[in-house]
């Protein structure tokens, strides 16, 4: 629970305004070149004067996703240029941090163009204290969501109004990390980057026969020995006669698509999305639900034939899944 | 590389899939593209201090990211698309060693004013490291 008289401060700061931030430099080639250069962006609109020319643009223009780079404070984060407010638009966050939210991450940028922006011209921006969520819970830990947004302008001659030339909504999220980091460090090397693996399922001695047949590169389904009636998913008792005694068959993998559900949302990592799932009807008369593979989300029909492959998935599980076939 | 054509407005469908675009994560590139966008926070240069925000490595910074947003639909769009907006949110970090491949697809037209949402993801062995939408106006 977070602590009352922080929710009350930071309440009071939600629509608060900032003033100006200036730009060190004016929009600028050398800048914009080495941004294009790590980047890998390559529209000689942004690097070349003649082909910005041609374009009818008097310079080279500045690549839109910049526009935030250019009022950025630089190695000292708090030494903005002169005539620049001492305020800073994201004081909030050094409300949130003693009471126990040290850690920080960018989570939303929406940037909105109202024109281009040229080598030459000088910006700045204004913001204002958006909205201060909830406590939440994430992934990452538990915080606070931040949202400020930013009015960017290019300065004019005297006398005349600047100009606007965009808006940022940027979001942060200033948490209490989830997990502490090991004390115990790798040695500088490769980076251990923790990949997400699919689930396994939970197995019992009335369920293992079916997994290991997987393994095997088998479908099997068990089978009543008492009536010889099929049953799936696995369970200890027959529902028919109510014999306890089991053993197993080696289906055919000759099946039709029952029903489906395409899974869009959400998206949970490692699997690919649209992401397609059959209640499949096997020829031997048992149904089951495995992923659909090789198909078109627009080509799914009730009815249509499929066969059964097996698929090994990190290493560590093996499953069935069902690819369509002719009739 | 950008095609140096830009794609006109009638040459485009609602539902066209922008080709994927991989992007290896590398530390030059997280480095290189916290210096590039004037962001000297530590978690983005320096590794110790991401480890102690809880990172196994230095992470990408979302300045970066909007700039390989930009680069995958410009790619696809040509040198003299507009852009209107570009929207994203972040969801797993990007550390080296990683790809992030981009997907997208035209999800509105405009016919009125020439516009265009391309709705996109850039994901890697984690899950969607960004999801977005970015609007271009292009040439009739």
């Amino acid at each position: 629970m977070a602590d009352q008289e922080l929710i009350e401060k930071v309440r009071a700061m939600v629509g608060r305004e900032y003033g100006r931030v200036y730009a060190w430099d004016k929009v600028n080639a050398p800048m914009i070149r080495h941004w294009c250069e790590v980047m890998g962006v390559s529209n000689p609109l942004y690097t070349d004067p003649a082909f910005a020319r041609d374009a009818g643009f008097a310079d080279v223009v500045a690549p839109p996703a910049m526009l935030q780079v250019w009022c950025m404070a630089g190695l000292d984060m708090e030494n903005y240029p002169p005539g620049s407010t001492d305020e800073n638009n994201f004081e909030v966050l050094k409300v949130i941090e003693p009471y126990g939210y040290p850690a920080v991450v960018a989570v939303n940028s929406d940037l909105y163009f109202d024109r281009h922006i040229l080598a030459g011209e000088r910006l700045y921006f204004t913001s204002k204290v958006d909205s201060v969520s909830d406590e939440k819970t994430t992934p990452l830990g538990t915080g606070f969501f931040v949202t400020v947004l930013m009015a960017y302008f290019s300065e004019t001659a005297e006398g005349k109004p600047d100009e606007p030339v965009g808006k940022q909504l940027f979001r942060v999220f200033k948490f209490k990390p989830a997990q502490r980091p090991k004390a115990e460090e790798k040695p500088a090397g490769k980076a251990e980057k923790p990949a997400a693996k699919r689930p396994l399922p939970g197995i019992s001695d009335d369920t293992r026969f079916f997994w290991e047949g997987c393994e095997a590169g088998k479908l099997l389904i068990q089978r009543c020995t008492g009536c010889q009636t099929l049953r799936h998913p696995p369970a200890p008792v027959c529902a028919k006669c109510h014999a306890f005694d089991w053993d197993t068959v080696e289906a055919s993998g000759k099946a039709e698509l029952y029903s489906f559900v395409v899974m869009h949302y959400p998206e949970v990592p490692p699997f690919d999305y649209p992401n397609p799932i059959g209640l499949i009807e096997l020829d031997e008369g048992v149904r089951l639900i495995a992923g659909l593979v090789g198909i078109e989300r627009d080509e799914l029909k009730i009815g249509q034939r499929l066969q059964v492959e097996f698929e090994r998935f990190d290493d560590q599980q093996t499953l069935p899944q069902f690819r369509p076939v002719a009739e | 590389m950008t095609s140096m054509k830009t794609r006109a407005f009638a040459e485009t469908n609602l539902g066209e899939q922008l080709p994927e675009l991989a992007i290896p994560v590398t530390v030059t590139l997280i480095n290189g593209g916290a210096i590039a966008t004037r962001d000297y926070f530590p978690g983005h240069h320096d590794v110790d201090a991401a480890r102690e925000l809880g990172s196994p490595h230095i992470f990408m910074n979302i300045l970066t990211t909007s700039a390989l947003v930009q680069r995958f639909v410009e790619d696809w769009a040509g040198p003299l698309a507009t852009f209107r907006d570009l929207r994203i949110k972040l969801g797993a970090p990007n550390y080296p060693g990683d790809t992030m491949t981009f997907s997208g697809e035209v999800s509105e037209r405009g016919e009125s004013d020439r516009s265009l949402v391309v709705s996109l993801k850039g994901k890697n062995s984690m899950g969607n490291h960004v999801t977005g939408q970015v609007t271009v106006v292009l040439p009739a």
